[in-house]
């Protein structure tokens, strides 16, 4: 499968890695190029430098032929506005959504994008965790 | 009316300025506490320091019975989440954003921002006016169409030079709406005028036929 991930943050780049080594071609995004040290030292995908709210970075990216897209920078609104692009635009026929705002999360996945939300999903394990 | 802006920097103050002087209820959200302070300070307290992205925080200031939403934050992911949330979430009759970035028109016209207004272009815009030397110069968009309306000036070398229209390929698809010639009054075009260098044709042109229709009339 051909999967992009936007955001080589700890999340980004642990994600590329485990889908790397399960033999997927990966791309991962980011604007800041210091970001990529966080791959894997035999990480065997693409490291690319730009900006994934803009079509061209995208389309270097190969968005056209991707089958997977995985926004998971720090900001909510640009992992909206990409994912929104992405399913839009390029038509990209899965699209994942990380949203820190539930609420946010709550509308976008009502507006039909697959989200998930790290904060309603890690209170809930902490609950757990305390109560067992 | 009541209308809430989404931002307090440059653009933010001056719009929330000039909406008050008409007399409308307007409500700016701004995030930075200060630029919040100096701004009640200055216009009384029409500034409520949140995050305009947040859904608590438009359904603090009411949302609900706004009119009008106008983003104009920096950034154009911002601009086009709190206009998402105002439309989806509190059914904002009217949601306008600012782009950076007019690439994004299609996206935001999409996902039902009603209107987009990009710095960017408009600056472009003027400087091509400007700049004489240009055969194509646009005067009017009209969004809803996707036609545009241009102002071509016809070069002594063009093939079209010299000729009566009905002679030229022209694109179906374009209107040529009135002839400026070089010498004497304007005129409605008809099949047989006879353009010469230096005439100005005004065209209405759906906008992906811009480029034939100019390759026509200015083409060597």
């Amino acid at each position: 499968m051909k999967i992009i991930i936007m955001g080589c943050s700890r999340v980004g780049a642990r994600l590329a890695g485990l889908l790397d080594a399960e033999g997927h071609e990966v791309t991962i995004l980011d604007i800041e190029p210091y970001s990529f040290r966080r791959l894997p030292s035999n990480f065997g995908g693409t490291a690319l430098l730009g900006n994934g709210l803009h079509e061209e970075t995208l389309q270097k990216a190969g968005v056209e032929a991707a089958d997977t897209f995985v926004a998971v920078t720090q900001g909510d609104n640009r992992n909206v506005m990409a994912c929104q692009i992405v399913r839009h635009i390029f038509k990209v026929p899965r699209v994942l959504c990380r949203i820190y705002d539930p609420l946010r999360q709550e509308m976008y996945e009502t507006l039909g994008l697959e989200t998930i939300s790290p904060t309603t999903v890690i209170a809930q394990l902490l609950k757990e965790k305390l109560e067992s | 009316m009541y209308i809430i802006v989404v931002g307090g920097g440059r653009v933010g103050y001056y719009l929330v300025k000039e909406l008050l002087r008409e007399g409308h209820e307007v409500l700016l959200l701004e995030k930075d506490p200060n630029v919040c302070r100096i701004i009640n300070e200055e216009m009384g307290i029409v500034c409520f320091r949140g995050d305009g992205c947040e859904a608590a925080t438009q359904q603090e200031v009411g949302a609900g019975r706004a009119d009008m939403l106008v983003a104009v934050t920096g950034d154009d992911e911002d601009n086009l989440v709190s206009c998402q949330v105002a439309k989806h979430k509190y059914n904002v009759p009217r949601t306008i954003a600012r782009i950076r970035n007019p690439q994004n028109e299609v996206l935001f016209k999409k996902l039902g921002v009603d209107v987009t207004v990009s710095a960017t272009q408009i600056i472009t815009e003027a400087i091509e006016l400007e700049v004489p030397t240009h055969p194509l110069t646009h005067l009017l968009t009209i969004k809803e169409k996707g036609l545009v309306l241009v102002d071509i000036k016809i070069p002594p070398e063009a093939i079209s030079a010299g000729k009566p229209i009905r002679e030229l390929k022209l694109p179906k698809e374009s209107k040529l709406v009135l002839v400026i010639p070089r010498e004497g009054s304007p005129d409605l075009p008809r099949a047989r005028t006879i353009l010469q260098a230096g005439d100005r044709v005004i065209a209405l042109t759906p906008a992906e036929i811009e480029e034939p229709l100019r390759a026509t009339l200015t083409g060597i």
